[in-house]
């Protein structure tokens, strides 16, 4: 009974699992209010009531029954029963050019998000965050899984990338005690923004060939130690630079991290690393993992390769601190200690090494685990490493380690048998 | 002019000479065997060469150039292939992906068409994947293209290595003792393996072996290594009955 039933939801589409969810989250904001009423709930719960296990204990069956009601049935109901016609939507679509049916998956996927985040500002800021963290354990899984070193400087590079974004938009569109008057006018503001990330992260890209030149000449625990160093460094500048307020921090930057952005931002970031880690190129950081002499003797240029990669992982931590930055639309210094470090290398390590799937479900799991934490304060610090040694006894390299992030498998029309029907 | 030649290569690891004075001039086509004692420099001699070593003193030339100072994968790129006497393999990739490899340095689609996987990346990396595969089918492992490395057998493992040596485009390939393990059969099918390489590529071959009769029957000329000097150099029939050879692998009481 079970089995056929899983059977049957197998010819469910990626659409049609996005239709459903699209109708959950507009059901959501149509019934959610008088159904909080009726199951005696405060409001509705926010992050799938990952904050009432904590809180409230008292309040988790009628969270389920909500969470069923309102996620669950309607999800399953709905996509399995426009899993035909999405089969055939995907299936036409599928045909033509790949791009067409990736960006129309993704707008319905973004479309879902944005619905889902209106509820509530913290509801959208922990999304935006979430994103943010998948950025930033993508990118250092291309150092600890791909490539096999160990880096700690990822707190560094997007510090370096936070401050330049900030700086970059406090100086040309906001008037601010420390840079002056807006050089530009603010409307340009939002179509720039992108300029000052990409100037973020070649700051950051620049202080990951400090950390490289030295560290990626003999092979070892090198880079583990200089790279901690460099966070620290890159801390106590900071904090030592008056111009840039110090260890006050940055404030009031331009309002530009709107969810759309961040969104794209993430898109393109794991669209982007997911294509380098297919080439030839890429696949070549797992050469110089696995094995570095027999990468040289098959002529792969093993410095270049591990140079280009540690910047290019750098320039994506430096692009998710400006983001970050916007977000908050404030930084300090402090922000990006050994805690942030502690965070995205667990994000990394339980998610699983060498896989975009692993970073992203890593990233989510562990930002979700991090809010419902949150009421535990300092102890979450104590339960999440736990969970980690438990991941690292259990599965060494992580959940969903050493697995490809194929798009054409996620999008492609998904048919059975027609004898099985 | 030969198509390899080292001229008065010596080299020290620290105080020790593990390599002195050694001579090699190989020409497209031939097969060169190098024994010799465990110890005795050989895998040293192929490190020197294809520059994961520097030498003390002495020349490499390939072709007519220098090799001396060039980085290892300038060197693989110039044409010298190799293979490992313990499998260097690389253990999360699969056969194919290991040979398409190989052909890092002649892809140019650079950092932009693997970032946004240009039509001129997809177009490089179609070819290097005929080519690949065209290497699998010589090396009669092309229906293992997809397999994990790690679940394959010893003897294909070996191929696999030759395979991703060949698609390097080398011209002279170096074999560091590629029969190690093997059983008669397996290296009876690795000999035919060579000779097809050999002579359907025109590749020169230069070979590190321990088992005599595979030197033998194969190598054109065979040079025996002692304490990292040459002692012997000639066809096999001279190096069969070279008393110095017999003695440094037999003992001195075996010649008198």
């Amino acid at each position: 009974m079970m089995r056929n039933m899983l059977n049957r939801f197998a010819e469910v589409p990626l659409a049609a699992w996005l239709i459903g969810a699209l109708c959950a989250v507009y059901l959501e904001q149509w019934v959610g209010d008088p159904l909080t009423e009726l199951l005696l709930l405060p409001k509705i719960p926010v992050l799938f009531g990952c904050l009432i296990v904590l809180k409230t204990p008292k309040l988790i069956p009628s969270t389920v029954v909500f969470l069923i009601l309102i996620y669950a049935v309607p999800i399953c109901v709905i996509a399995y029963a426009v899993r035909k016609p999405a089969n055939m939507i995907a299936a036409k679509l599928f045909s033509g050019p790949i791009w067409i049916s990736a960006i129309l998956h993704l707008g319905l996927l973004y479309l879902i998000l944005h619905i889902w985040s209106d509820i509530s500002a913290y509801r959208e800021l922990t999304l935006k965050f979430t994103l943010i963290a998948i950025i930033v354990t993508l990118s250092l899984n291309l150092i600890n899984g791909y490539m096999g070193e160990f880096s700690c400087s990822h707190p560094g590079f997007m510090a370096l990338g936070a401050y330049g974004a900030s700086v970059f938009s406090l100086v040309l569109f906001a008037d601010d005690k420390n840079f002056g008057e807006a050089l530009l006018p603010g409307i340009l503001g939002p179509f720039m923004f992108p300029l000052g990330l990409i100037f973020g992260g070649f700051i950051s890209a620049i202080g990951a060939l400090v950390v490289a030149i030295p560290s990626f000449r003999t092979r070892g625990d090198y880079l583990a130690i200089i790279s901690l160093a460099f966070t620290f460094i890159v801390k106590s500048l900071i904090e030592n630079l008056e111009f840039i307020g110090g260890p006050r921090g940055l404030g009031s930057q331009p309002d530009f991290s709107n969810l759309l952005v961040v969104f794209i931002w993430t898109v393109l970031c794991v669209w982007i690393i997911n294509n380098y880690v297919q080439s030839v190129y890429g696949k070549a950081t797992n050469a110089v993992r696995d094995d570095e002499i027999a990468a040289d003797a098959m002529t792969v240029d093993t410095r270049k390769t591990k140079m280009v990669t540690f910047m290019f992982a750098a320039f994506w931590a430096g692009v998710a601190g400006g983001l970050f930055a916007h977000v908050l639309r404030f930084v300090n210094p402090s922000t990006f200690g050994i805690q942030k470090l502690a965070e995205v290398l667990a994000m990394v390590y339980f998610g699983g090494l060498n896989s975009v799937y692993g970073s992203i479900v890593g990233a989510v799991s562990l930002s979700l685990l991090g809010e419902a934490l949150r009421p535990l304060e300092l102890f979450k610090w104590i339960i999440i490493p736990l969970l980690l040694i438990l991941v690292m006894i259990y599965r060494p390299t992580g959940l969903i380690a050493f697995k490809e992030f194929n798009i054409r498998n996620l999008i492609q029309p998904k048919h059975i048998p027609e004898d099985e029907v | 002019m030969p198509l390899l030649e080292v001229k008065k290569m010596t080299h020290y690891f620290g105080g020790l000479r593990a390599v002195n004075d050694y001579s090699l001039k190989i020409d497209a086509g031939e097969v060169r065997g190098l024994i010799g004692p465990n110890g005795a420099g050989k895998t040293t001699i192929f490190n020197l060469i294809t520059g994961i070593y520097t030498p003390t003193e002495g020349n490499v030339i390939l072709d007519g150039e220098s090799t001396i100072g060039l980085r290892p994968h300038q060197v693989a790129a110039r044409g010298l292939g190799r293979t490992f006497q313990e499998l260097r393999l690389w253990r999360h990739m699969s056969v194919l992906e290991h040979v398409m490899m190989a052909r890092y340095s002649k892809l140019s689609y650079g950092l932009i068409g693997a970032f946004l996987g240009t039509s001129k990346r997809l177009k490089e990396e179609e070819e290097s994947r005929q080519i690949a595969m065209k290497m699998l089918d010589m090396l009669e492992i092309k229906h293992l293209a997809g397999d994990s490395i790690a679940n394959l057998p010893y003897g294909a493992q070996r191929r696999v290595e030759m395979a991703r040596a060949l698609a390097t485009e080398p011209k002279v390939l170096f074999l560091d003792e590629p029969t190690v393990g093997m059983t008669p059969e397996e290296l009876n099918q690795m000999m035919d393996i060579f000779r097809r390489v050999r002579d359907e590529l025109g590749l020169a071959i230069f070979l590190i072996e321990h088992r005599l009769k595979m030197v033998m029957e194969l190598c054109d000329r065979i040079q025996t290594l002692v304490f990292g000097e040459v002692i012997a150099e000639g066809v096999p029939e001279e190096i069969q009955n070279n008393p110095k050879v017999i003695e440094a692998y037999l003992g001195k009481e075996a010649v008198t």
